[in-house]
């Protein structure tokens, strides 16, 4: 039995559609990515599925227990953090951490193996207000008190976000090491690289699933040649591909032009160009994936 | 049946841990600790004094235009009374005019000219006030202070033959009842300390929950397993505990500083107190559902709590207040407890003379809490 089941669910702010008929499942002791940009619908997924919110259609359930009629069960076996730090500024680090281990009628000792990889590196902050920690810190403390009570489903909503890259590095590894702990984890991410460290990603995108598979299998199936194309003034360069027909897609990837091909062959690029066939990445596809969506030939 | 005792447990357990931390917080919040102590303290310091039904210091301008030993006498009399202040002997009545005009003046007293003469011959003089009735009730109990005197001086410049032989005058002797010396601070302290209690138990109760709204905390508990109940129990037992001791401070400096014992029990004070605390956080708790931000908490805090403060008999009796005012009156909590305290304190009253106020009282507490919970429902 999967972690976590997704049926058909829809959820709509007055005229906006957040969620458009989702459906997935998260498989046990499974790092599933939810990837997206911001207003791709990921923490309104995370808020049902937390049960702080009910969906309009579709059923979910979580460990077999449905989000909506068995919601206080729930929340006894979820740890959840969301993507603004909502933890208590005006108490220490242990405090936070004592207090969300008694809520749920435990105790940071009953528990202390499952967090302390995590904890160590916070310790010697524990007498310090959590309002004064440095990002990093937060997030940390805040995955503390998410597996406090040593839950089996994690729900991570944009945990690195605003984190630097050595705390994002730490932080992933921390997640690959609570797998092994039989914990199932949903984390969401607007970071392509981080896609990579999951077992199964979904690209999400205007509250619709555009791909789910695992991160290789998506970059396998990425059917054309890329370019990775480079000039002495990447803006004009752009101006002109994007006006040949020939050219199916180009776009800026970091000090690279990423360019696809309608027809491969009666092709040439511009001379004083640097031209390179490269390896989809996951960005790739997710551009691709975007570009190809049915509701943006009708618009 | 043992399942249900572990849950009530549980959830006993629950609740101590919210008190813990809810206290944690109150604690380590300095402001909120020094408002315990130095609200009571100085409001009641204050307030007091400053809030005051006595017009003193009433500035008045005199046009004397006999210039004679009596008219003389009276202008001493008057200035010496303590309620009047002389702001100038004015030449003319116009120049009064401008005196009063200028704010220099609020009554004019005109002496007119052979006013000694005709007191002396004809047994009779007139004398002319004009009070400036911008301020109502400084013009209308000026004038009545400035009458009594004027009578009082009629009274001693009648010679004694006259005054026992041909008049059968009738002497009245109020007796002040409940109040004996016509002390306004026994009236004013005790509504200062309702004053006190309403503050502390709504508006901190109500900013307290939007704070957790604010800083997104409420969504790290909602994915707790501690009921809503639970919750807002936690939330709102700080604040009667902090409601009922800012009283017993108020009560404690009302003893030391004004001698004030309350002639009725202390018990029923309590009592009434604790279903009052109870309504408040009521309100505070409907404010908070109905509130995104603690700005916007404590502008609605404060649109209502000028208004329940005014039509509360505090400063003003409500029995003079016009009629759709005194109708407002009756859905106002504050105005019962304000009642129950003055009831209490000078009348001694006991718990079945305050009981028209408590059932009031608990029906708000009722109608309040219960809206609050409906909403807070409906929008979660």
């Amino acid at each position: 039995m999967p972690s976590v089941t997704i049926n058909n669910i829809s959820k709509a702010y007055s005229s906006i559609r957040a969620l458009d008929h989702i459906s997935f499942d998260v498989g046990k002791r499974e790092i599933f990515g939810l990837i997206g940009p911001d207003g791709a619908g990921k923490t309104t997924l995370f808020r049902i599925l937390t049960t702080l919110l009910l969906p309009d259609d579709g059923t979910a359930s979580v460990e077999g227990l449905d989000t909506v009629k068995q919601y206080r069960e729930i929340r006894n076996i979820v740890g959840y953090m969301p993507g603004r730090f909502s933890l208590y500024q005006d108490l220490t680090v242990e405090e936070n951490l004592n207090f969300f281990a008694n809520v749920f009628n435990t105790s940071m000792q009953e528990n202390y193996d499952l967090i302390k990889d995590i904890y160590i590196q916070i310790e010697p902050f524990k007498k310090r207000k959590t309002g004064r920690l440095s990002g990093g810190m937060k997030q940390k403390l805040a995955l503390c008190c998410a597996l406090i009570h040593k839950p089996s489903v994690l729900f991570l909503d944009e945990p690195t976000t605003g984190v630097d890259p050595v705390s994002r590095k730490e932080f992933w590894e921390m997640l690959k090491r609570l797998k092994q702990q039989n914990i199932s984890i949903l984390v969401s991410t607007p970071y392509m690289d981080e896609a990579m460290l999951c077992d199964k990603i979904a690209l999400i995108q205007s509250g619709k699933i555009l791909s789910i598979d695992t991160p290789e299998n998506i970059i396998a199936g990425y059917p054309q040649k890329i370019y990775a194309v480079k000039g002495e003034n990447n803006y004009r360069l752009l101006e002109y591909l994007r006006k040949n027909p020939d050219v199916q897609s180009c776009y800026i990837f970091g000090e690279y032009l990423h360019v696809t091909l309608n027809n491969e062959f009666d092709f040439r690029f511009p001379d004083k160009v640097e031209v390179n066939p490269t390896k989809a990445s996951i960005e790739d596809c997710f551009i691709r994936l975007m570009d190809h969506r049915p509701e943006r030939v009708s618009d | 049946m043992n399942e249900n005792k572990r849950k009530i447990r549980s959830q006993w357990s629950t609740l101590k841990f919210l008190l813990q931390k809810e206290f944690l917080q109150i604690f380590r919040d300095k402001t909120i600790l020094k408002m315990i102590i130095a609200l009571p303290v100085v409001q009641l310091l204050i307030l007091p004094w400053a809030a005051t039904f006595e017009q003193r210091n009433i500035s008045l301008s005199v046009v004397d235009n006999d210039h004679s030993t009596f008219s003389r006498k009276l202008t001493e009399k008057i200035t010496s009374s303590g309620y009047f202040r002389l702001a100038d002997y004015s030449v003319s009545y116009s120049q009064a005019l401008t005196a009063v005009e200028r704010n220099d003046a609020d009554l004019i007293l005109e002496i007119p000219y052979r006013f000694e003469d005709d007191l002396i011959r004809e047994q009779s003089a007139g004398i002319m006030i004009s009070v400036n009735a911008v301020n109502g009730q400084k013009a209308g109990l000026g004038s009545a202070y400035l009458s009594q005197i004027i009578n009082d001086f009629n009274q001693e410049i009648i010679p004694p033959d006259v005054q026992s032989g041909r008049q059968n005058r009738i002497n009245v002797v109020p007796y002040y009842r409940y109040n004996t010396q016509m002390n306004y601070r026994n009236y004013m302290v005790p509504g200062i300390l309702v004053m006190l209690v309403t503050l502390i138990g709504g508006v901190p109760a109500a900013l307290n929950i939007v704070k957790e709204k604010e800083t997104g905390t409420i969504e790290q508990i909602n994915v707790t397993p501690i009921p809503k109940a639970i919750f807002i129990l936690g939330k709102l037992i700080p604040f009667w505990m902090m409601g009922l001791l800012i009283l017993t401070i108020g009560l404690i400096v009302a003893f030391i500083v004004y001698g004030l014992v309350p002639a009725g029990r202390l018990f029923n004070i309590y009592i009434f107190a604790f279903f009052y605390l109870l309504t408040f956080s009521g309100i505070g708790l409907l404010i908070s559902t109905y509130s995104e931000t603690q700005q916007q908490a404590m502008f609605v805090a404060f649109f209502f709590l000028i208004i329940f403060f005014l039509l509360s008999g505090l400063f003003t009796p409500i029995s003079s207040m016009p009629h759709y005012a005194q109708a407002i009156t009756r859905f106002n909590p504050v105005r019962y407890f304000v009642e129950v305290m003055r009831l209490v304190f000078m009348k001694g009253s006991g718990f079945s003379d305050i009981m028209p106020q408590l059932l009031h009282v608990i029906g708000f507490a009722v109608f309040f809490n219960g809206w609050a919970v409906w909403n807070y429902k409906k929008t979660s």
